[in-house]
């Protein structure tokens, strides 16, 4: 970080206070530590089903793998037995798209779906493109029919300290995506400290509006969401509400792979921001391989045996 | 756009202050830990490498403090019991001082591997005996008891280089050892690893309360076929362990309990001749600056007092906030301690078991009450209580002045007493107004002022950034009426020894 920025986040870090990382190591060492059983964990598991927003980022993403997407969304077990045993079963949050695929998306679902079509946006993942190509690229997935638009934030003028860049970025694509609710990525694996990643928090909820969302990464670099970093932003998530009022949602994303793994960060809000957060209104996962563990879960609490990998759609990955 | 329940408080014109709601939404089922305990109905006296029925015939019931039920029976010991337990100790000394260190060693690692082995089932018996909640029995205290053993094994044949500038050692004898109730397990631990890794043999005496994990482990001295009378347990109340700390056959004393008992050792083997260690009573100060990271602060603190029901000497009891945080601190804390679980200790959700025994339950209420008669302000969360057993919610009493009782007195319970401060002097000048000095906590950004804080402040051990942090290789112990003597490192070896 250059020493302009270091400033600018010395001056910004005095004002939300500072993070220390082995305290929130041990944090959120405790959740791991709950043991969630019988009701309480179908409640767990159910509850995450309906807050995962089923993403598929790939370059070879064709139409019909996102029709089976949107299927898998809709109706996330369709295996006939268990289905009814399941009952009811919710559908997922949303799928999350890249904007060429949101069309697609839109004409599997319809116009009245209550799965929603999150797309991301802003030159994902890198955010390397001029500020008039990613507005572009918003307002065409809005055009397309998305739901949500999930954007990254300008890295490189974040770490240089160029906070108001960052700010006027994030303002500039809650203009151009209107209703729609937005998703603002910081990418945490690139911002180093949890210091950094408070920061970011912070200025991102300042431009957003109420209802809109923080995220921690776009799945897309090697470090993703953890406990750690989903503890630092529902910390400021719940520091700017209580200072505020002002709800904002939370999105970690990312190698949340299994049910146990949803469990802990699903703790981790109750404890944190409480039962008011516990909704696909304000929290989600980004994730695809994840719903079908959460299945294979729910449907061994029913059962109690676990089924075979291929007993669940794949929609998303191979396991 | 999609549904905003959010939108709704910010639209409102006077908006009431935003809240957050730790409600019913998603409650945990019971999860207990099913591992058996192995108790028997009945515990003798362990002297001379065997169990055996006291003199007098008479056992008293050790109950769960969580629903009040007889666990087992407890030897109840008469001086004569003690007299035999010292004569076997007596007896075992000098082929158990003579015996290599490495040999020692070889004891001390088979118990700590027994101890692991059986980790499981002693975290449940701890749990069941004291009251603590199963998380903290199976994550800390049999892990760390473990961890003693392991730790004074491998000094056992290491003495010579321990002592630096010390021409020769020697141990004591026999030592007599009476432990308190908080940590049973793990006192025991601190006390007989070092004893046995230097050649002392030992008699002693856990607490009433709490005995039967010490007499687990005596199973494990039988499994780990630890020469007879090398260690001796002798149960009962406090005149069982008067007969030991008075015994003419002690020729060293080590106490951990209250302050007012240490007194009275102090007093009674005053011209005896015998070597003394007490590790007693705390009143922790717990300072948190400015520009503290407050969260994890806020985390700290917690831990530093609502730990073991803050049935801690070491709790950090007082807190003291600097004033331009101390309002989001306690508003923070609040926030915290409602999602902390008051209940069932073997449920392995549960922050805060049971307090261990009703009389210590009264004596938290009483003084909570002065608190509050005093001018503090009091605050609990509205958490549910089990309906039998011992049990108090984590208590927040702020605006507490240096003058009052819940500033000075140790409570030995979940009750955390805040009190502000402007200056670092007018801090350290805080913390250290106490009869005590065991143990104290800095949460601060500025690695000078920690550096600063931990001469100037008068206790044992000065944690910075963290709290109740514990390793056998850091010797632990107190200033003024916290006692003296070091237990743990190298500083704890020494007190088991006689230097020339």
């Amino acid at each position: 970080m250059s020493s302009t920025g270091s400033a600018a986040s010395r001056r910004l870090l005095d004002e939300i206070g500072s993070v220390d990382a082995v305290g929130i190591e041990e944090r959120v060492a405790k959740y791991g530590t709950r043991s969630i059983k019988k009701a309480s964990k179908v409640f767990g598991l159910k509850l995450a089903v309906s807050m995962v927003d089923l993403t598929t980022l790939e370059g070879k993403d064709t139409p019909g793998k996102v029709a089976s997407l949107c299927i898998k969304a809709l109706h996330p077990h369709v295996a006939p037995e268990e289905a009814k045993s399941l009952d009811p079963l919710p559908s997922v949050a949303a799928v999350c798209v890249y904007p060429a695929m949101v069309r697609h998306a839109r004409r599997h679902l319809g116009n009245s779906s209550r799965v929603k079509i999150a797309s991301v946006a802003t030159a994902f993942p890198s955010g390397q493109s001029p500020l008039k190509t990613r507005l572009a690229e918003v307002r065409a997935a809005v055009s397309d029919g998305a739901d949500e638009i999930d954007m990254v934030i300008n890295r490189g003028a974040f770490l240089a300290g160029e906070f108001g860049r960052v700010q006027d970025e994030i303002s500039a694509v809650v203009e151009a995506c209107g209703s729609r609710t937005l998703k603002v990525i910081l990418e945490t694996g690139e911002l180093e400290t949890f210091d950094n990643i408070r920061a970011a928090s912070f200025l991102a909820m300042r431009v957003i509006r109420p209802g809109d969302f923080i995220k921690t990464s776009t799945g897309k670099t090697s470090s993703n969401a953890t406990l750690g970093n989903n503890q630092v932003m529902i910390e400021a998530i719940r520091d700017y509400f209580l200072d505020t009022g002002i709800a904002i949602g939370m999105k970690p994303a990312g190698g949340i792979r299994t049910a146990k793994q949803s469990l802990a960060f699903l703790i981790a809000v109750k404890e944190t921001l409480g039962d008011a957060w516990l909704t696909p209104a304000r929290y989600r996962f980004g994730a695809s391989s994840l719903l079908n563990d959460l299945l294979r879960q729910l449907v061994k609490e029913k059962t109690g045996a676990y089924q075979a990998p291929y007993t669940f759609s794949e929609a998303t990955e191979s396991y | 756009m999609p549904a905003r329940p959010a939108a709704r408080r910010t639209t409102r014109p006077a908006r009431p202050a935003p809240e957050l709601s730790f409600g019913d939404l998603w409650t945990f089922d019971p999860a207990p830990e099913t591992a058996d305990p192995k108790l028997r109905q009945r515990y003798d006296l362990f002297i001379d490498g065997k169990f055996s029925a006291p003199v007098s015939g008479t056992y008293f019931p050790s109950i769960n403090p969580a629903n009040e039920k007889t666990l087992a029976q407890i030897a109840l010991a008469a001086s004569t019991d003690v007299d035999l337990a010292f004569a076997a100790a007596t007896r075992a000394f000098p082929a158990w001082s003579r015996l290599h260190g490495s040999e020692r060693g070889k004891y001390l690692y088979r118990i700590a591997r027994l101890l692991q082995d059986r980790a499981r089932e002693f975290a449940v018996a701890e749990t069941l005996d004291g009251g603590k909640p199963i998380k903290e029995s199976r994550d800390f205290d049999v892990p760390m008891a473990a961890a003693h053993f392991f730790y004074h094994a491998g000094w056992a044949d290491k003495l010579e280089y321990a002592f630096p500038g010390a021409r020769a050692w020697k141990p004591h004898g026999v030592v007599g050892q009476v432990i308190p109730w908080n940590f049973p397990l793990l006192m025991l631990a601190w006390k007989l690893a070092p004893a046995l890794a230097t050649g002392n043999t030992v008699v002693l005496k856990p607490a009433e309360t709490t005995s039967i994990t010490a007499l687990k482990l005596a199973e494990i001295l039988l499994e780990a076929d630890l020469p007879p009378g090398v260690v001796n347990f002798v149960t009962g109340a406090g005149e069982v362990g008067a007969a030991v700390v008075n015994h003419p056959a002690a020729a060293k004393i080590a106490f951990t309990g209250s302050t007012e008992v240490g007194k009275k050792i102090m007093r009674a083997s005053a011209g005896s001749g015998k070597k003394l260690t007490l590790e007693l009573g705390g009143k922790a100060a717990n300072i948190v600056f400015e520009d503290a990271p407050i969260d994890q602060a806020v985390e700290g603190v917690v831990n530093g007092i609502f730990f073991n029901q803050g049935h801690v000497c070491c709790a950090g009891s007082r807190l003291l906030v600097q004033e331009g945080v101390a309002e989001v601190v306690l508003a923070k804390l609040k926030n915290r301690i409602r999602v902390l679980r008051v209940g069932d200790p073997i449920d392995k959700n549960t922050d805060i078991g049971a307090i261990n025994s009703r009389e210590q339950l009264d004596k938290i209420r009483r003084l909570v009450n002065i608190g509050v008669k005093d001018g503090a302000e009091l605050y609990q969360p509205p958490c549910k209580l089990p309906e039998k057993g011992f049990y108090f919610r984590p208590t927040i009493l702020s605006g507490v002045q240096q003058s009052h009782r819940v500033a000075r007195e140790e409570i030995f319970g979940p009750v955390l007493s805040i009190l502000t401060f402007r200056t670092v002097e007018e801090a350290i000048e805080k913390a250290n107004n106490t009869a005590y000095g065991l143990s104290a906590g800095v949460w601060t950004d500025k690695g000078s002022r920690i550096l600063k804080m931990s001469t100037e402040l008068k206790a044992g051990v000065v944690w910075a950034n963290t709290y109740n942090r514990f390793d056998p290789a850091s010797p632990f112990g107190g200033y003024k009426e916290s006692g003296f003597g070091r237990e743990g490192g190298r500083h704890g070896l020494a007190d088991y020894v006689q230097l020339h």
